[in-house]
């Protein structure tokens, strides 16, 4: 049996797509994959929303100032952040490696730089997606917002999920997948507890409080809490987020592997 | 029209103390095939690899499109295609979306719905990648190589994990591409691969070209007054130079493959095939001044196992 081919059929006509058109496909593979996966749906949208109702219904389980929802939808923000733009990102990347991916995309006429900014453009639409459900249900829940802290914990959550993006990046890109996913998960799972995530950094014992607050997570954690309770982020806050974008940024552009 | 699609000269790879590829000449022109053969760690992929601007060379010159393809620039990647060794895709992905996303890289893609039909894939579209059969993610891995309609594709193995009916359809669709004008330059196992596709087959050993020439050179050169066949090893060879005239030599090369050479006629065949009668035994696989491909092959590489 053979399997006859009309002349002509493969005629070469190459040429490079445009980059409109590759970034579009490119970013929207991304985010169906994203959103299919469903270890990385616990951590980007379960956890965080059964934290933001634990936090704001069950009273006992940490001390946060009034109105709780405000203080919760802050500190789940925070965590959603930290779930795609770190954990999600540096383990689908390193299993991406690991399957090839990186090398296929090399292959294909889609330039680097836009193989990068496909992945970030992934992850923002999953931004998207946390920031509509988790401030549906704080609505719920009753948080009323108002114009002047929107503003800003948009500004930060922008801010946040650059920096973790850009560490997740540098994780996922230069490590062995199986060591990625250990790394990513126990990075994940510390600095929730004793990052400033869910428990405020001056609740956290000893110099820890001031510690933390030069990461990533206790920076985006203690910002959006200030602004979801009517304040205004400390400009150190701002400032840690963005060295820790840049620095990041910078350093995974350098060391990212593409097999 | 003259410009090979890929021409090296005197290419040179070393890692450290190793050198994988040593002083290695290719030519390959558009609408040929050319198959690179070699044992394991021979230097085929790195060839490959260096050809497709993945792997930087320590010398020699590489012309790829009229391009030096070191870094692998846009400009180039966007002519050519490549099945890497092992595929590559996201473990998740299914089979459209995989194919879709490399599509959109080309100008002037091939449809990707008649092509995951015609390479048998519709069954497992649903599948993730990583669910994928090691032939069904070998041909996917082909679609991605051909949907950009690329001037040159570079094909690492393309049939190791195919099933017979699999591997007829590669060849098929490889000899389509070929008459169409594209170049192929492939690295196989199978000599019978070769054989069926190759315009040119370069023999590669230790980084180096050991022999170079279409299929039917090399296996004619060298073997014009032989004649092979197979049979139970261990046939008393002494007994047959007995019944044929004076001049002939007769050997068991591995077990149950038999070699005469001297004058090959007709005379001479009859008497070899009487005599394995009268032994009652069916000389199987009979050839006259010709060795099989996988004969050159392993007389110029040797038979150990190589890692």
């Amino acid at each position: 049996m053979s399997t006859s081919f009309e002349t002509g059929t493969f005629s070469p006509d190459p040429g490079a797509g445009s980059r409109g058109r590759m970034l579009a496909v490119h970013t929207r593979t991304e985010t169906v994959l994203a959103l299919r996966h469903s270890e990385q749906l616990l951590l980007t949208l379960v956890i965080p929303l059964a934290l933001l109702v634990g936090l704001t219904l069950l009273q006992g389980l940490v001390e946060l100032p009034e109105p709780r929802v405000n203080a919760a939808l802050g500190t789940v923000l925070a965590l959603a952040m930290m779930s795609t733009g770190f954990t999600s990102q540096a383990i689908a990347l390193g299993f991406d490696r690991r399957y090839g991916l990186m090398r296929r995309l090399a292959a294909t006429a889609i330039p680097r730089w836009l193989v990068v900014t496909g992945r970030l453009g992934g992850m923002a639409a999953v931004v998207v997606i946390q920031v509509v459900v988790l401030g549906g249900v704080a609505l719920a829940l009753g948080w009323r917002p108002d114009a002047g802290s929107l503003g800003w914990a948009l500004l930060l959550v922008v801010l946040g999920a650059s920096a973790f993006g850009a560490c997740g990046l540098l994780l996922g890109g230069s490590v062995r997948a199986d060591l990625v996913l250990v790394i990513a998960n126990v990075v994940w799972f510390v600095l929730l507890f004793v990052g400033g995530i869910v428990v405020p950094a001056g609740q956290l014992p000893g110099a820890l409080g001031d510690v933390v607050v030069l990461l990533p997570s206790g920076a985006l954690a203690e910002g959006l809490r200030a602004v979801m309770l009517g304040g205004t982020p400390g400009l150190g806050h701002v400032v840690v987020l963005l060295v820790w974008g840049v620095v990041a940024g910078l350093v995974a552009g350098r060391t990212l592997k593409w097999d | 029209m003259s410009q090979p699609a890929v021409e090296v000269r005197d290419l040179v790879v070393r890692y450290g103390a190793t050198t994988a590829v040593d002083g290695l000449d290719l030519d390959l022109h558009r609408g040929r095939v050319l198959a690179l053969l070699g044992p394991n760690g021979a230097g085929k992929t790195t060839t490959v690899e260096v050809c497709e601007g993945f792997r930087s060379r320590t010398a020699g010159a590489v012309r790829v499109l009229g391009e030096d393809p070191a870094g692998a620039p846009e400009s180039l990647r966007a002519r050519i295609g490549v099945m890497p060794q092992g595929g590559g895709a996201y473990p998740m992905v299914r089979v459209r979306e995989m194919l879709d996303l490399v599509a959109a890289c080309s100008a002037h893609p091939l449809d990707t719905g008649w092509l995951i039909d015609t390479l048998g894939l519709e069954s497992c579209a649903k599948l993730p990648y990583k669910r994928l059969s090691g032939g069904q993610q070998q041909r996917l891995s082909l679609a991605c190589a051909i949907v950009g309609r690329p001037e040159l594709v570079f094909l690492d193995e393309p049939t190791s994990s195919l099933d017979p009916q699999g591997r007829h359809l590669v060849w098929d669709l490889v000899r389509a591409l070929r008459a169409d004008g594209v170049a192929v330059l492939l690295t196989t196992h199978f000599m019978q691969e070769a054989e069926a596709l190759a315009d040119d087959v370069v023999i590669v050993d230790h980084g180096r070209v050991v022999a170079a020439g279409s299929p039917d050179e090399l296996t004619t050169s060298g073997a014009e007054d032989t004649m092979r066949f197979r049979a139970p090893p261990g046939m008393d060879l002494t007994l047959l130079e007995d019944v044929l005239p004076e001049g002939y030599l007769s050997e068991e090369g591995p077990p149950g493959h038999y070699t005469v050479s001297g004058r090959i006629d007709p005379q001479m065949l009859a008497a070899v095939t009487a005599w394995c009668a009268r032994q009652g035994v069916l000389a199987d696989d009979v050839r006259v001044g010709r060795r099989s491909l996988e004969d050159v092959f392993l007389d110029l590489t040797g038979r150990e196992l190589r890692s």
